[in-house]
């Protein structure tokens, strides 16, 4: 067994979610055939099963959802969900209708405009300027470093509600409510210490002779920075950049606060919530329009799931 | 050859008045442009002027009139304008911080471009994380300690921890802290050691995580609708009194039913949370050495001894962390009570909510203030403890 252990390990170093999987996968397969076990099938059975009714459970809310979502208003209002497995090829059950009712008048494709708008810059500045900080931080000796980098790393612990009043304060006096501006450095400005956090973690670690190197070749730090670092940091920079973008196109508070609800800056969950205010009942329209609010970071998770794991593994947990 | 290349380096970007004036000038430029850029975007009518304006330039005229006449179609307007925020919001950052990284390259010696540098670098986000963080923390604190007419008080604490209805607020904190984050800890662990050893554990694990790129606002109109109740006798379109009502039981309406709402409330929570703590755990599991396992299964120790006495103890750190990152956001929990208990009706208030309340419908900030005081003062000791844990041994693996 310990012959086959690592052997495993070197098959699968190249990808790296079957290095994390792989190993540990043969040495269960090999505990099972030589092992002194007792009933393994049944065992297994049971585990299967277990795993099978908890990832039941845990899908069957969002399922109902989406089956809802495409149902006219008269069948979701007095029939469940699950009824249309009944029959689930009678075409005239589903409907279109629904999104095309809550994309239209009930403003959720302009809330749909104005989340990407919100979302892509309150990706984009943070990470540009936390990675900018983060190399300062990491390769210049400039005096006060230590003590600046405390003290982002300290109010990591600040909740955004304790900045809320004097903010909101000011964005009144300086005329920066409702507008996208004054939305995405907010975002900028909560997100930040985690940004520097994590990629002065990662850029501080990256092979000192690569940039001495390039020092040496005559490199400025603007060089070194942009066509060194950022490079080698890409992994880092992908995940916060996941993370800050699902935050930030799921957030409801600080859009609330500083964009406020009118259609012309409202992000979807502003208008969802909205909706849940005005139309409680009304579930073709609620149903579709959380689905229309889903869709970008289900897509965005699906497509990156390895990334959106590494990042979370390396600390991206959002204070 | 590399002390030539330096010096060679050094002395293309040597000062001259010229190039330097012109650095600067493109850097005010940059400036003026993404200035002008933001009253543009203020202006909803902005954007039909530009296009109409270029219509006149290329000269078509009969166009330009019809867009100044009529405006353009709201979805163009708004495409539009959207794609202009795009490029002055993430071209704009860079194009400032090129700009500057020039300006400064060109106006100073090397000496003196060394020693501004790093503050170019470091400048923008540690005066943003002042602006946004540190000084409005400061005003708060400020605030929670200051009365309508500017004087010292400390009525606010005391509202905060004596009224009644601020003793709820409380209570239900304590309920979401304690089943919230135990409950996500031990489904999450508890599911991360039954997938790793199962088939298309990958698949399994998708399943679980997903809700965690769901939002809050979202999620809340999800379970919602799980938790639709209609009168007795109507045919129920929520899921679990459907089940209820199937075995014959009277339909509950569990969002309006204190306490029991506020624990519906938190397994929303839960549902969202468990599949971070999963899949960290799911990691740290896989990092306990076999070869311990292997002994221990060796010594005839049952599948599920190994896991409460072997895995559980070597895992100890992670459980820490990932308990005090969902505690945390337990703590500040806001929008799944505010969108599903409708701002906090029916007794499901928490501390953030009734924060909001004080802010927006009170207009209390005094108040408002002191409970995101009394926030902060909960969570201080939980980040410490957490960051010391991040930067031991970092989280999970």
């Amino acid at each position: 067994m310990s012959v086959t252990a690592p052997s495993t390990v070197e098959q699968s170093a190249p990808t790296q979610r079957g290095a994390m999987r792989a190993p540990r996968r043969m040495a269960w397969r090999s505990r099972g055939a030589d092992g002194p076990t007792r009933e393994p099938g049944q065992r297994s059975l049971l585990v299967r099963a277990l795993v099978v009714v908890i990832v039941v459970v845990w899908s069957l809310p969002t399922v109902g959802l989406l089956i809802s979502s495409f149902r006219p208003p008269g069948a979701i209002a007095t029939s469940g969900w699950w009824t249309v497995f009944a029959h689930p090829f009678e075409i005239t059950q589903w409907t279109l209708d629904n999104y095309i009712a809550v994309l239209g008048d009930r403003g959720m494709f302009d809330a749909f405009v104005n989340s990407v708008v919100i979302a892509i810059p309150a990706t984009v500045i943070p990470i540009s300027l936390a990675a900018f900080a983060a190399y300062a931080f990491a390769w210049i000796d400039f005096p006060g470093r230590k003590p600046l980098f405390a003290l982002v790393v300290g109010l990591l612990v600040v909740p955004l509600q304790m900045t809320l009043v004097p903010l909101l304060e000011l964005y009144v006096r300086w005329d920066l409510t409702g507008t996208y501006l004054g939305t995405w450095l907010a975002h900028t400005g909560f997100g930040l210490p985690m940004a520097v956090f994590l990629l002065y973690n990662y850029i501080a670690d990256l092979p000192k002779e690569i940039l001495e190197s390039a020092y040496v070749d005559g490199a400025s730090h603007f060089a070194a920075f942009t066509r060194l670092v950022l490079p080698l940091a890409a992994p880092v920079l992908a995940a916060f950049a996941i993370f800050q973008f699902l935050w930030v196109w799921n957030d409801f508070l600080v859009a609330f606060v500083f964009l406020g609800t009118s259609s012309d800056v409202a992000v979807l969950t502003a208008q969802l919530q909205q909706l849940v205010g005005t139309r409680g009942e009304s579930w073709h329209l609620l149903t579709a329009g959380a689905f229309v609010s889903m869709v970008v970071p289900l897509v965005v998770f699906l497509a990156m799931q390895r990334h959106f794991v590494r990042g979370l593994l390396t600390g991206g947990v959002k204070g | 050859m590399p002390v030539e290349t330096r010096a060679e380096s050094t002395q293309r970007t040597t000062p001259r008045p010229g190039r330097s004036v012109a650095a600067i000038g493109v850097l005010l430029a940059i400036v003026a442009v993404l200035w002008w850029s933001v009253g543009f975007l203020a202006d909803p009518a902005a954007f039909d002027r530009v296009v109409a304006g270029l219509l006149r330039f290329v000269g078509a005229d009969g166009s330009a009139a019809a867009i100044e006449q009529r405006g353009l179609t709201p979805v163009s307007r708004k495409l539009g304008s959207a794609a202009v925020a795009l490029v002055v919001g993430v071209g704009g950052v860079w194009a400032l911080f090129v700009a500057a990284n020039r300006a400064i390259d060109a106006t100073f010696g090397l000496r003196t471009r060394e020693k501004i540098r790093p503050w170019l670098f470091v400048g923008p986000g540690i005066g943003l994380i002042f602006l946004y963080l540190l000084l409005p923390m400061l005003g708060t604190i400020y605030r929670s300690f200051t009365d309508n007419d500017g004087g010292f008080t400390l009525s606010h604490y005391q509202f905060a921890l004596t009224d009644p209805s601020m003793l709820l607020a409380f209570r239900n904190n304590v309920l979401w802290l304690v089943f919230g984050t135990t409950g996500s800890v031990l489904i999450g662990v508890g599911f991360a050691a039954l997938v790793d050893r199962v088939k298309r554990e990958a698949l399994a694990k998708s399943f679980i995580f997903l809700p965690l790129s769901i939002s809050f606002v979202g999620a809340s109109v999800i379970w919602r609708f799980v938790y639709a109740w209609q009168p007795e006798g109507q045919p129920q379109t929520g899921l679990i009194n459907a089940i209820i009502t199937g075995f014959g039981f009277e339909p509950v309406p569990i969002l309006s039913l204190s306490p029991l709402n506020t624990f519906a409330l938190i397994v929303v929570m839960i549902w969202l949370q468990t599949g971070f703590a999963m899949v960290i755990f799911s990691a740290a599991i896989k990092s306990v050495p076999s070869e311990v396992i292997e002994a221990a299964r060796l010594d005839g120790a049952g599948e599920f001894v190994v896991f409460l006495r072997i895995i559980l103890p070597m895992i100890r750190g992670t459980i820490l962390t990932v308990a005090t990152a969902i505690f945390i956001a337990i703590l500040k929990v806001f929008d799944i009570v505010w969108v599903m208990g409708r701002g906090g009706n029916f007794d499901t208030e928490v501390v953030a909510t009734r924060m909001f309340k004080e802010m927006f419908q009170f207009q209390n900030f005094g108040r408002a203030s002191a409970l995101a005081v009394l926030l902060l003062l909960v969570v201080i000791p939980v980040m410490v403890v957490n960051i010391r844990n991040m930067n031991r041994q970092g989280v999970g693996a």
